[in-house]
């Protein structure tokens, strides 16, 4: 790696833990993607993504703030990226995967606040995380109660949150005050920026995002085939990737990998020997670099074939409609394509359901294994109702954080799981 | 030929031979701190026959004695099957974790859950408030304590727990309506895990806390049904691991 110590000590960064964090990072990083076989060439690109994860990718974005343009941070998928991009800003995704920073971010939060939260207020206040510090506005979200207060405490420490409330329910008036909330996010940020967000502009931004999609769309179809071209590793870092590289060149890369990938598709190639069992994991998000249960799902016989997650199908699942007659319009259109993402803080929220069972059957599943980061109430509430719904459909339900310290009993239930779908085909 | 199954569990590794379907030989020896030589010893005076492994030290073993490995859960469901064909759901209690297993008539799991990290209700938790209490494992287990002082222990936590009954202790609760109360806690806990798989006709408690009769007597009160406990109860996983193919 290029030497970016000046870079990093302009932002604030704390220089020797920084050190150690990249370090640390680097060795999961070997452990677990390198060590993989027959991963696709194009799989190249994303691993120097990450190798310069808080590198050039950063310098690129101080460089576009140079040159005037604005970093708007972000937490969830229910953010548009349209306006963002419309703006002439640089979408973030600041979701945290590890665990840095406990002890500060707990003089906050209670101990019982999920993995997530506390991880970005963890990077944030121990001066860890270079992408909190090249953002000019935050946007949060009110999509559960540990965020909305962490949000404000976020607040007091950057002074940069703007927060966006989302609505319970996705009844009319629901949808009113959503469609509100967009019209002052795009406020806000022509505010920020000086930029005017036109009609044409959401048109153009649009069409990046929804390339984007698409591109993030083929790679998962591409993962029904049996054996699957991919491991799920590797597709949950392009997924985790997604949130933050440039979005034109990010797609130019995952369809070039795609290309790979129909290749292999046709030539039945695949990364774990035909047969093994196919998992679609569904829950809460994994923020990069949380790689905990695919690692230990494929790494004890499994295809990960599916993330039924925010860093996943709830991404890229839906378009928005690229024509629009008029300002209004295109808010109105793009306000509703968000509110099709199926998110367990909704209530009712019966689309999920619709969802993994579409997923499960498209992608030719043996078992879902539903992930919920420990004391998020929504994801463990839903699992119940998932797991009922599913009847006796192989179901593993997991609840844990981005400690390793449950590694030994998670493997355990998961070589039971996996015995249990084997045996169950037999 | 023999089949042997080895299960390394966090307090005791138990070894099973089995030989035309039937016991030959069952051993059993603490973990400690050396597992592996632990395991060496078992095996130093068995015959030679295929080794499958199963509880938390399997994947210690699998290199050293080249065997072949199985989860605890699906031993468990094979070995239940084994004192009694007509079980399907098993509940084992060991020493530091819990799991509920429904499984049908092949000895295949259909459901299955465990205690999370925490080793809250397990053998570990009991043998621990034996100890604050002053009791042997079988004074503390005995079936004829009454819940007299109509004490309550509300803590799954072990640690919290134990000074819940220090606090009991320091208001004059009686030691044996202690042990009632901690007992009822544990099979609560139990009865919790054992519902979320599904409470079958036949249900056979395993595991070394099957050993224990105030236990047994209190989980099978809550599931409102007897429960089968197999002759060899801690060796249920053993005895599956060498069953299993």
């Amino acid at each position: 790696m290029s030497n970016y110590d000046q870079m990093w000590k302009e932002l604030g960064l704390d220089l020797p833990n920084h050190e150690g964090l990249l370090k640390f990072l680097g060795e999961a990083y070997q452990g677990i993607y390198l060590t993989q076989k027959n991963r696709p060439a194009g799989m190249g690109y994303f691993d120097f993504v990450i190798s310069e994860v808080h590198g050039l990718r950063i310098k690129e974005i101080v460089d576009a703030r140079k040159a005037g343009k604005k970093g708007i941070g972000t937490f969830c998928v229910y953010v548009p990226e349209e306006l963002v991009l419309a703006a002439n800003g640089i979408y973030i995704g600041l979701c945290a995967g590890a665990e840095v920073g406990t002890p500060q971010a707990e003089q906050y939060l209670p101990r019982n606040t999920c993995a997530l939260i506390k991880a970005f207020f963890g990077f944030k206040l121990a001066n860890l995380c270079p992408y909190g510090e090249v953002t000019d506005l935050i946007v949060g979200e009110t999509t559960c109660d540990g965020k909305k207060k962490a949000y404000e405490a976020f607040n007091d420490i950057t002074g940069k949150m703007h927060i966006m409330d989302l609505p319970n329910t996705k009844s009319a008036e629901g949808r009113k005050l959503w469609r509100a909330e967009v019209a002052r996010l795009k406020d806000k940020l022509e505010e920020l920026t000086g930029v005017k967000i036109t009609p044409e502009k959401l048109a153009e931004a649009t069409k990046i995002v929804n390339d984007k999609r698409r591109a993030l769309q083929r790679l998962a179809a591409l993962r029904a085939a049996d054996p699957t071209p991919i491991s799920g590793l590797d597709a949950l870092l392009i997924n985790q990737i997604a949130f933050y590289d440039d979005p034109i060149r990010f797609t130019d890369m995952l369809n070039k990998l795609c290309d790979e990938l129909d290749g292999r598709v046709k030539e039945k190639v695949g990364v774990v020997p035909a047969g093994a069992p196919r998992v679609l994991v569904s829950g809460s998000p994994m923020a990069i670099p949380n790689w905990k249960l695919h690692h230990l799902l494929e790494t004890s016989g499994a295809a990960v074939v599916g993330e039924e997650s925010c860093v996943g199908a709830r991404n890229y699942r839906a378009l928005t409609p690229e024509k629009f007659a008029g300002l209004d319009d295109a808010l109105d259109k793009i306000a509703e394509r968000y509110l099709t993402i199926d998110c367990a803080c909704f209530t009712p929220n019966d689309e999920r359901i619709e969802n993994i069972v579409k997923m499960r059957d498209e992608l030719k599943v043996d078992g879902i294994v539903h992930y919920a980061l420990q004391f998020c109430t929504l994801y463990t509430s839903e699992s119940f109702k998932v797991a009922k719904e599913l009847k006796e459909f192989p179901f593993l339900r997991v609840e844990t954080d981005y400690t390793m310290e449950d590694a030994g009993q998670l493997k355990t239930r998961i070589e039971a799981f996996l015995e249990m779908v084997r045996n169950r085909r037999k | 030929m023999p089949h042997i199954g080895l299960d390394i569990g966090s307090r005791n590794i138990k070894l099973a031979v089995m030989e035309a379907g039937k016991i030959a030989t069952l051993k059993k020896e603490e973990s400690g701190f050396d597992p592996l030589e632990r395991c060496r010893n078992l095996l130093a005076s068995c015959p030679v026959g295929p080794i499958t492994a199963t509880g938390y030290g399997r994947h210690l073993v699998e290199k050293t004695f080249s065997c072949g490995t199985v989860s605890e859960i699906s031993a468990f469901a094979r070995g239940a099957l084994f004192f009694d064909p007509s079980v399907r759901t098993v509940i084992d209690v060991g020493g530091q974790d819990s799991k509920a297993i429904r499984v049908d008539g092949a000895g295949r799991v259909m459901a299955f859950e465990m205690n999370d990290k925490c080793a809250a209700g397990t053998g570990k938790f009991l043998e621990i408030m034996a100890r604050a209490l002053e009791m042997t494992i079988d004074e503390f287990g005995d079936r004829g304590h009454r819940n007299e002082s109509r004490v309550r222990i509300s803590s799954l936590c072990t640690v919290f727990a134990e000074s819940e009954v220090i606090s009991l202790i320091g208001r004059g609760a009686d030691r044996r309506s202690i042990a009632y109360a901690l007992h009822e806690m544990a099979a609560e806990r139990a009865s919790s895990l054992v519902s979320r798989v599904g409470v079958a006709p036949t249900v056979m408690l395993a595991g070394g806390c099957a050993r224990n009769p105030l236990f047994t007597a209190l989980l099978a009160e809550k599931l409102a049904r007897p429960l089968v406990v197999g002759e060899f109860p801690e060796f249920a996983g053993a005895i599956g691991a060498a069953l299993v193919e």
